[in-house]
């Protein structure tokens, strides 16, 4: 027996599968701006006097880097809904991404803050600067510019693993291919063609984080 | 019919770690193998295969797991053989492994200092035993910690294999939760177990990173002359 692939299949529905790579886009997205947010915010509360907070944010990066996305993620969608928190799948999916990614972002910007010398933060504390500009100025930009190529592939790992949210049928690339491929059965040409649009998706991306990465910090470049 | 959430469920669960820590196992060991190789044709002196190796480590890191898995799965009844869960897990999870186990083993081998390969090379030493002789025993020092990091991040991997049917951990809570309805103690106690089997390997590669970096300091302190 041989196998006819037909991907005429695939071309008549181009127009789906572009909108689910436009949905994987933009819950990525969301997830990263997010994401990282909760990192930035973790990563100074790990500089906090008090050993509870600092406890309780190792507690949080350990419990996440420890266990598979997919579990964190039927923990959302199935398990919150016995504690009265009843959510959307696209929501749960989001949230999922945001709690994983925060936890890996969060060491991430613990590592750039703390490459920052002592030194600077003397000297910016010399110069009269207000905490929020020393932290702005002395600790975040540079700590980002330090950490952006090891988030950027954080980033893409995260967009990676957003095909798994199509196990609670979150909308996005993989979902959509899910539910053409229960139409018609051609599921080697459809989740062919999805890999290959992922590991697009993924070139997007990067050379996004690049594009953005001179954007934000050519100014800091010139002085190493 | 729903049924309590018994100890006999947990033991289900309990039973159903095998599985996972079986398929972590021969992904580990099949794609130590192949990443090997890849690493080897990834520092190789032939422009061909560097560049073979590099579009195979890109191809698999750019990816998502879940499609590898599913191109196998769905991808081998095409060739003639049954869809075999177990068969097409095993199989995309040591492709998986063997790319970035090839990623991080080329590192490994590229931070061993660039005088040990010209000084395997004056002994007149091939390029293969250069790597053999010389070179790998001292990658290999530097290459335990990452590893052992890489291998958490087979065991999580290994979840994704319940999509396509395969009765590992995450599957057997699925089967669980279907029939006691109690998702939130399931796959909290579900992810406990995964929790168990990951945290030592995780503070282990941390432990063997942070030893390696201390003796490391001695060698970097030698004046250069």
């Amino acid at each position: 027996m041989t196998y006819v692939f037909q991907f005429g299949a695939v071309w008549r529905e181009f127009d789906q599968l572009l909108l689910g790579a436009w949905l994987t886009v933009r819950l990525s997205a969301m997830a990263m701006v997010l994401g990282l947010a909760v990192g930035i915010l973790c990563a100074v509360g790990k500089t906090s006097s008090s050993r509870a907070v600092r406890g309780l944010i190792q507690g949080y990066v350990e419990a996440i880097r420890n266990t598979p996305f997919l579990v964190q993620l039927l923990l959302v969608y199935l398990g919150l809904p016995s504690l009265g928190l009843r959510l959307t799948p696209d929501q749960a999916a989001l949230l999922a991404m945001v709690v994983n990614l925060g936890a890996y972002a969060t060491e991430i910007v613990r590592a750039g803050i703390e490459a920052v010398p002592h030194g600077q933060l003397e000297a910016g504390r010399a110069l009269g600067l207000k905490p929020w500009h020393i932290f702005r100025f002395i600790v975040l930009m540079p700590a980002l510019r330090t950490i952006s190529p090891a988030l950027g592939s954080q980033f893409i790992l995260i967009m990676l693993a957003s095909s798994v949210v199509s196990v609670i049928s979150a909308e996005e690339l993989t979902a959509v291919a899910d539910t053409i491929v229960a139409r018609n059965f051609r599921s080697f040409e459809f989740y062919l063609t999805i890999t290959a649009m992922y590991l697009g998706l993924s070139l997007v991306f990067q050379a996004t984080f690049a594009l953005i990465d001179r954007a934000l910090f050519s100014r800091w470049s010139d002085r190493r | 019919m729903i049924r309590e959430f018994s100890s006999n469920e947990v033991w289900f669960l309990v039973q159903a770690l095998r599985w996972t820590v079986l398929l972590t196992l021969i992904a580990f060991a099949c794609g130590g193998l192949v990443g090997l190789g890849i690493a080897i044709l990834r520092v190789s002196e032939v422009r061909l295969s560097r560049a073979f190796a590099l579009g195979y480590i890109k191809m698999f890191q750019g990816t998502p797991l879940l499609m590898q898995l599913y191109l196998l799965h769905f991808g081998s009844s095409l060739v003639g053989i049954v869809a075999n869960a177990w068969l097409s897990a095993a199989l995309a999870l040591t492709l998986y492994a063997s790319a970035f186990l090839g990623e991080i083993w080329r590192g490994c081998i590229r931070a061993v200092p660039r005088g040990q390969w010209d000084g395997a090379h004056a002994l007149g030493f091939s390029h293969l035993q250069q790597l053999r002789l010389v070179i790998l025993p001292q990658a290999v020092r530097i290459a335990i910690p990452p590893t052992v990091g890489f291998l958490v991040q087979i065991l999580k991997g290994t979840s994704l294999a319940s999509i396509i049917g395969f009765t590992e951990l995450t599957r057997a809570a699925q089967m669980v939760n279907n029939a006691t309805f109690r998702p939130l103690i399931v796959y909290g106690l579900v992810a406990g177990l995964y929790f168990c089997l990951c945290w030592p390997l995780s503070l282990l590669s941390q432990r063997l990173e942070r030893r390696l970096d201390w003796e490391q300091v001695p060698t970097l302190k030698v004046p250069v002359q």
